[in-house]
């Protein structure tokens, strides 16, 4: 009991991980294939049909190949997959079939691009906004409009207008991610306290000196917190964005395992998905770090 | 001409309830002489910030005008540096930087080293020596008061505007820190304009003390002369005679002459309304011998 009360937020993870694979290991289990019962023709039959194959013993057991499509995957299958398509991470073996690394390079240089793009674009017109109260208010309504439109809901506007999906979809990480730094940083800004742009008045700082040591160092707080919802979102927006512009990318490998029936790479995938946010989201909040300061 | 002059001015504010616009003060002058300390004491929302904030060139007069040294005084300037009441301190820069940013603003032709060196100097003047790294998140209310009187001294403005600069410090910090300023100003002697409500504050500081009626349509109603030779220090002052008169008159004040409207009725019968009646307990101890 004394260890219990000790013991480690760690160690419940890892606890909780052992469960969650024993548990997921013995739901998928399949039953051996059992031929008794069979006639030799229904035996054939199967063997024809490649449900079930002959193994070296003489004996019969199923398909490895149709396992992969039958039921769910256990753990071992998928940890079988991830090995393989770790091993040949720097592969490139034709145009549509690059190797894991790759992937991960597609997709973050491509939601980099959106979201560096989308950041620099909202951060300028939100320090505006944020300045100016009549502009801010008038034009607030056309972004309370187009916050909750769902970036994916632009691509076909946006296929059609640049023609071309490798930009279609930056352009859609760039809708998803706008939206809440704008409205933060206008806020941030507008709500930034009146004694530090005081002191800016009496000192006779010029624009830009009072930009970069009062205004964006004093709302930084604020447009971090929108730059993390940016971050959310448009991590949310690339991986469909891939899946329906068939562009290269880790979204496009869970879609192209999907129409390969192969359902341990589609988990795979969703994996791959899941450690490339976390290890973008920590460095974000490392870079976050920096920029924000206690009141 | 006096070296600050208020002129004639008057401030309106747009009502809340979208009536006609509230006068907040009317038709206030004030002379202040080069090198002159001078305080204005009066009730919460009597309008005295407002006024402080007027001639730092924060907010605009509604009538009236700021004559500074023979000109007019619109807008902020370097000229005019304000101690404010919670500080206004940026959080995101050290103690050294919040006063290099002022002191790079007001010397934009100095070198790194000039600046640096006159930093030091300020910093080592309100005894924050070894603190210069910190952030003001780090330091307690009378350190982040001393950080904004180095930063306003370290401009050498002709106009140093103190808006209750100590309210918002401990009482035993409080007096610490109003003897340091002292001595500040013994030396650079800026001539100074400082709104407070802390009476005992004001007589220490101050060569006058000007009371200011309630609002809306606040005036001054007294120009209070602290007849009480420098060097002054708390623990002396209070044993000067007329320490304890000023002290009562403007108690008194604050107490009885509550609103404008009153005040018209009570004391001032007959005498010019316009002008602030002078209150000078030297000449009356002489008048009386």
């Amino acid at each position: 009991m004394a260890m219990q009360g000790k013991s480690s937020p760690w160690m419940i993870s890892c606890f909780l991980l052992a469960v969650f694979l024993l548990a997921w290991h013995f739901f998928t289990l399949r039953p051996a294939f059992e031929p008794r019962g069979m006639s030799e023709e229904q035996l054939k039959m199967l063997e024809f049909n490649g449900d079930i194959v002959r193994t070296s013993e003489g004996g019969y057991a199923w398909n490895p190949e149709k396992e992969k499509v039958k039921g769910v995957p256990g753990p071992l299958m998928v940890f079988d997959k991830a090995r393989t398509e770790l091993a040949e991470a720097f592969v490139k073996k034709g145009t549509n079939d690059h190797g894991i690394a790759y992937l991960v390079a597609y997709t973050v240089s491509r939601f980099a691009a959106g979201f560096l793009a989308a950041s620099v674009v909202a951060i300028m017109l939100g320090v505006l906004l944020g300045l100016n109260k009549a502009l801010f208010q008038a034009v607030n309504p056309f972004i309370q409009i187009l916050k909750p439109i769902s970036p994916l809901a632009w691509m076909p506007l946006l296929l059609y207008t640049v023609k071309d999906p490798k930009w279609t979809a930056v352009l859609v990480v760039f809708m998803a991610a706008v939206w809440p730094t704008l409205a933060t940083t206008a806020f941030g800004v507008s709500s930034l306290r009146k004694d530090y742009l005081h002191v800016a008045a009496i000192l006779q700082l010029t624009w830009f000196k009072r930009l970069y040591k009062v205004i964006l160092p004093g709302a930084a707080p604020t447009i971090v917190n929108g730059l993390r919802i940016s971050f959310g979102s448009a991590l949310v927006a690339v991986v469909p964005a891939e899946m329906l512009l068939g562009e290269l990318g880790v979204g496009y490998l869970s879609w192209i395992e999907w129409n390969n029936l192969d359902i341990a790479g589609v988990i795979f995938a969703i994996l791959v998905v899941g450690v490339v946010g976390v290890i973008l989201d920590s460095g974000f909040n490392k870079l976050a770090g920096f920029v924000t300061y206690q009141e | 001409m006096a070296f600050l002059q208020i002129d004639h001015m008057t401030k309106f504010f747009p009502s809340h309830s979208g009536g006609d616009p509230v006068c907040i003060f009317k038709d206030v002058t004030i002379k202040i002489e080069k090198g002159e300390f001078v305080t204005t004491i009066g009730h919460s929302g009597c309008g005295k910030s407002t006024l402080l904030n007027i001639i730092a060139g924060l907010e605009s007069p509604s009538e009236g005008g700021v004559i500074l040294n023979g000109r007019e005084a619109a807008g902020p300037g370097l000229d005019r540096m304000v101690v404010f009441q919670n500080f206004a301190l940026m959080p995101w820069m050290t103690v050294f930087d919040n006063i290099r940013l002022a002191v790079r603003a007001a010397y934009p032709d100095w070198d790194r080293e000039r600046i640096a060196a006159h930093v030091h100097k300020y910093i080592a003047l309100v005894g924050l020596k070894g603190a210069e790294t910190k952030r003001p998140t780090a330091l307690s209310g009378g350190m982040k008061q001393r950080v904004g009187l180095a930063r306003a001294f370290a401009i050498e403005p002709k106009v140093l505007l103190l808006d209750e600069p100590f309210a918002q410090i401990d009482a035993l910090t409080r007096g610490v820190i109003q003897e340091e300023l002292i001595q500040m100003w013994n030396t650079s002697r800026n001539t100074v304009f400082m709104v407070t409500h802390d009476v005992d504050e004001a007589i220490l500081l101050s060569d006058r003390i000007l009371l200011m009626t309630n609002g809306p349509g606040a005036r001054i109603a007294e120009n209070v002369m602290v007849t009480i030779p420098r060097p002054r220090a708390r623990v002396t002052i209070i044993e000067h005679p007329h320490y304890y008169k000023i002290r009562n008159h403007i108690i008194h004040f604050l107490v009885e002459h509550v609103t404008h409207e009153e005040e018209t009725g009570v004391s001032n019968n007959g005498s010019e309304k316009k002008y602030p009646r002078v209150v000078d307990f030297e000449q009356e101890t002489l008048a009386r011998q």
